[in-house]
């Protein structure tokens, strides 16, 4: 009984993996097609990509996408983790839940909510559409996943560590320096990551606050599919399934890294106690 | 720690709630008292709830988002029950991960030429006889290819929370002499309901707004709240009724957490 029904679970789950991955795989077959249509494939061939990286304008939009996924990354972790910090510093349970709701705010709200109340907002401020309020909003939205990697590695963190450390006479600054940070920076790594996946998949926020001048990746697929097929997309679509290939690789490298020497390092731990 | 020390790690942070949390949304509903030409007013409130149109658009959406929801828990549910038991499930759950890492706007692109008039499955339909169907631009064809795209999402927390399930209950549940049914609808999916509830918050709320699939595979025929938002706001430039219905989508959204409201947070990892 159990071994009939694992089986069909079994066949159950191929069946949905090959509908996860049909669409991606058809995309990708299709960028290697003689043809210009998704239907009838026509021999295998490279010219798409070739169009593609003869493109100016699409490659001058990746390098913008990549910019702008690589600042506001980096901005987005400086500022989350400091909030993080903070909110684990938060006296009080109330204020310290009062603060994860607000942070987790951005997180469930709706794409087109977001977008546009920061139209409203970048509008009623002056602040020109194009990149920089492109960056800030992308900033804004991966801050709350970054405060969410680092916070538990924070309250991981017994209190003795600090507690030492202040005894031994280390200055605030110098806790925060050799203990604190080097304690919660696989949390950081995880968000930084984070933070450069969310830049690269907003569609919807990047849409409204984009104004004309000014595309990233996701935008202009949008435009260019509304106008129908062009294998070119195919070609870029190839590319970029490569691109997340490796950072999901990259990703899970760090974590299983992290979590190795973490579990090493429990083992230090009970044996010191 | 000292206060001046303490207070530079809040600065940035709180700067960011007070102008991208909290003031955005105030700024929505700000807006949502004005008329196009910004005057204080409550006629979109009272358009949106006298006028047939946005009650049904919005009585729509919720459904469309409803049936998103229910087709991607039916499947996933399975989907996460049978990989929770698998050998090597690390790896498995990673190849449901992946996909949620190839941007969504690519996913949506792949079904144009899938379900075009020559495409994959009206060729598949063919070969079982059955004649080519007109699919793109369909309620069904929204309906299915956004379920596609949240499939993972939901596969995710509920295969976390069957993880967390000892091994203990599924037998001491086999010892006292319960079949693998009883087992499976007394003790796992009541112990996997914080991962459905979350699985659903994950879903259905950014099923109220998936505008751009609306727009790819719904051609212009399937309003949801979030098309009327994008519309508002980037072709009417009637900001004031994008809000209302901003308004409307935040309130949904806040009724949607209160019913599905657990400990778990939204993560793809």
């Amino acid at each position: 009984m159990s071994n009939r029904s694992s089986k069909l679970g079994k066949i159950y789950i191929v069946i949905i993996f090959l509908l996860l991955y049909m669409p991606i795989l058809y995309l990708i077959i299709y960028s290697f097609s003689k043809g210009t249509t998704m239907t009838n494939f026509r021999g295998f061939s490279l010219t798409h990509y070739g169009e593609l990286f003869h493109d100016k304008r699409m490659l001058a939009i990746f390098l913008d996408t990549i910019l702008i996924a690589l600042l506001s990354s980096v901005f987005s972790t400086i500022i989350g983790t400091l909030g993080a910090l903070g909110i684990s510093n938060a006296k009080r349970e109330r204020s310290r839940q009062t603060l994860l709701s607000l942070n987790n705010i951005l997180l469930v709200s709706p794409d087109v909510i977001m977008g546009a109340s920061f139209l409203i907002f970048f509008t009623s401020l002056k602040v020109p559409l194009g990149f920089w309020s492109v960056l800030l909003s992308h900033i804004a939205f991966e801050i709350p996943i970054v405060v969410l990697m680092v916070l538990p590695r924070l309250d991981e963190m017994s209190p003795s560590l600090i507690n030492a450390a202040t005894d031994l006479g280390a200055t605030s600054g110098q806790v925060l320096s050799r203990v604190v940070l080097p304690f919660i920076q696989p949390g950081i790594i995880a968000g930084f990551f984070m933070a450069i996946t969310y830049s690269l998949d907003d569609f919807a926020v990047t849409f409204f606050v984009t104004g004309n001048g000014f595309t990233t990746l996701s935008v202009e697929i949008y435009s260019r599919a509304r106008q129908g097929i062009s294998l070119e997309i195919n070609a870029l679509a190839g590319i970029m399934f490569v691109f997340s290939l490796i950072l999901v690789i990259v990703y899970y490298f760090i974590e299983n890294h992290n979590l190795v020497s973490r579990r090493k390092k429990d083992k230090l731990g009970v044996a010191n106690q | 720690m000292k206060k001046s020390f303490r207070a530079m790690f809040y600065t940035p942070y709180m700067m960011w709630l007070a102008l991208f949390v909290i003031a955005p949304v105030g700024l929505i509903v700000y807006y949502s008292f004005f008329n196009i030409s910004h005057q204080f007013t409550f006629d979109n409130y009272a358009t949106f709830f006298r006028s047939g149109t946005y009650l049904t658009m919005t009585a729509n959406s919720v459904l469309y988002a409803f049936l998103i929801t229910l087709i991607s828990l039916l499947i996933s549910y399975p989907m996460a029950l049978v990989i929770s038991k698998l050998k090597h499930r690390d790896l498995w759950i990673l190849l449901v991960i992946l996909p949620t890492w190839i941007n969504l706007l690519l996913k949506a692109y792949a079904f144009i030429g899938l379900l075009s008039h020559d495409g994959l499955v009206n060729n598949l339909f063919e070969l079982v006889g059955l004649p080519a169907q007109h699919m793109l631009f369909t309620d069904t064809s929204f309906i299915l290819v956004a379920s596609y795209i949240q499939i993972p999402f939901m596969i995710l927390p509920i295969y976390n929370s069957l993880t967390d399930i000892s091994d203990s209950y599924i037998k001491a549940s086999h010892d006292l002499g319960a079949t693998n049914w009883q087992t499976l609808t007394k003790i796992i999916i009541p112990m996997t309901m914080p991962g459905i509830k979350s699985g659903v918050q994950i879903v259905f709320i950014p099923s109220l707004s998936l505008f751009m699939l609306s727009r790819l595979i719904g051609g212009n025929k399937i309003i949801t709240l979030g098309t009327a938002v994008e519309e508002h706001f980037l072709t009417t430039m009637n900001w004031g009724m994008g809000s209302t219905i901003g308004v409307v989508l935040i309130i949904s959204m806040v009724v949607v957490m209160l019913f599905t409201n657990t400990k778990r947070k939204r993560g793809r990892n």
